[in-house]
């Protein structure tokens, strides 16, 4: 613990700085921007507030779900570099708080999504926020190192929640940006993995570079990028989005598939700074904040 | 012999910062909720009119 909870017999209340680290802010610029593309790329027209509020409880959503992640992994999160100065495992919240600020959340997430848009998005965030804390943070995560790429589905999500919100149904197009998410997951983490590796390790998180080897996850890595690239220009090549996305995608998938083949073939000796690594998990990030603004420009300003 | 550790002094300052600091965060909050809902149900009511 680096700093104490109480002074005496009295608990300090916890910071709000804390409880908003909780929802773990970066992961949420991602999901709220992928949501706001489904919502804006989705025929008709949405009410500016509505959408609004949408987009508000999908955040919120998001949120409560790293803040129930971090509650549960408190105890791995103290033994990893990467992890250790988070709020819970630095010993600045306590858990209790951690869980009521969690649950609070993603019940008035749910609440607001209701409120604000329709049931079918409401059932699809709730089923989100279970997926990713009981199906991915409970089960798989400690006990398979396919676990991200099954609980890629849960990161998947918010796309074809926007995209219901808007119109109350389900399309082919906003299943393929959910199957675009999900297949970019498994790269893009285990690009993660492989430059934190010990870390992982250190926690007994069977991740795929610690269990199956480095060797194999670079083939894996490889192997989902080229049938990610495939699956980023399927909307086009199925006639769901026009040349200004089909082109971003073929460009954008060709550099990811070529970083990936960096990453796939090489090996690395002791010292290594991993850098192809590195680059590859930044790009990927760039990566889908670029190709789900073209999804939404190819809409709004088709060539 | 080992003395017992002694448990740290309160800090009086420090409680009533964290209180006063999440008191008027909820307080901005409750307000942009309350004005939020407001916006939501006009909205419906335009759309369902």
């Amino acid at each position: 613990m680096a700093q104490s909870l109480t002074h005496g017999e009295t608990a300090l209340p916890a910071d709000w700085r804390d409880l908003f680290a909780l929802t773990k802010p970066r992961v949420m610029s991602l999901v709220v921007f992928t949501a706001l593309c489904g919502l804006l790329a989705a025929p008709g027209a949405v009410h500016p507030v509505l959408a609004f509020s949408s987009i508000l409880a999908i955040a919120l959503g998001a949120g409560a779900s790293g803040a129930l992640n971090q509650w549960y992994e408190a105890g791995l999160d103290a033994k990893m570099k990467r992890t250790a100065g988070r709020p819970l495992p630095a010993g600045r919240l306590d858990r209790q708080t951690a869980l009521q600020f969690g649950v609070g959340l993603a019940a008035f997430s749910l609440f607001l999504m209701l409120f604000a848009s329709n049931w079918q998005a409401t059932l699809l965030l709730a089923a989100s926020i279970l997926f990713y804390v009981f199906v991915y943070t409970m089960w798989l995560k400690p006990r398979t190192p396919q676990n991200i790429v099954i609980g890629g589905a849960a990161g998947a999500f918010p796309p074809l929640i926007g995209w219901v919100a808007a119109t109350g149904s389900i399309a082919p197009l906003p299943v393929l940006l959910f199957l675009l998410i999900f297949l970019w997951t498994p790269p893009h983490f285990w690009a993660l993995a492989l430059f934190v590796r010990s870390d992982y390790a250190a926690a007994g998180i069977p991740m795929m570079p610690v269990v199956a080897g480095e060797k194999s996850t670079r083939r894996q890595i490889l192997v989902y990028a080229v049938v990610m690239a495939i699956g980023a220009i399927a909307p086009w090549a199925l006639g769901l989005t026009g040349p200004l996305y089909g082109w971003t995608a073929v460009i954008l998938s060709a550099l990811f598939v070529l970083l990936s083949i960096q990453v796939g073939t090489r090996t690395t000796g002791e010292g290594d700074l991993m850098q192809p690594e590195k680059r590859l998990f930044a790009y990927s990030i760039a990566y889908l904040f670029i190709l789900f603004g073209a999804v939404v420009a190819d809409h709004w300003w088709p060539l | 012999m080992t003395e017992e550790p002694q448990p740290e002094p309160f800090d009086e300052a420090e409680y009533r910062r964290r209180q006063r600091s999440r008191a008027n965060l909820m307080a901005w909050m409750l307000g942009g909720l309350a004005i939020l809902f407001f916006f939501i149900t006009i909205a419906k009511m335009q759309i369902f009119a």
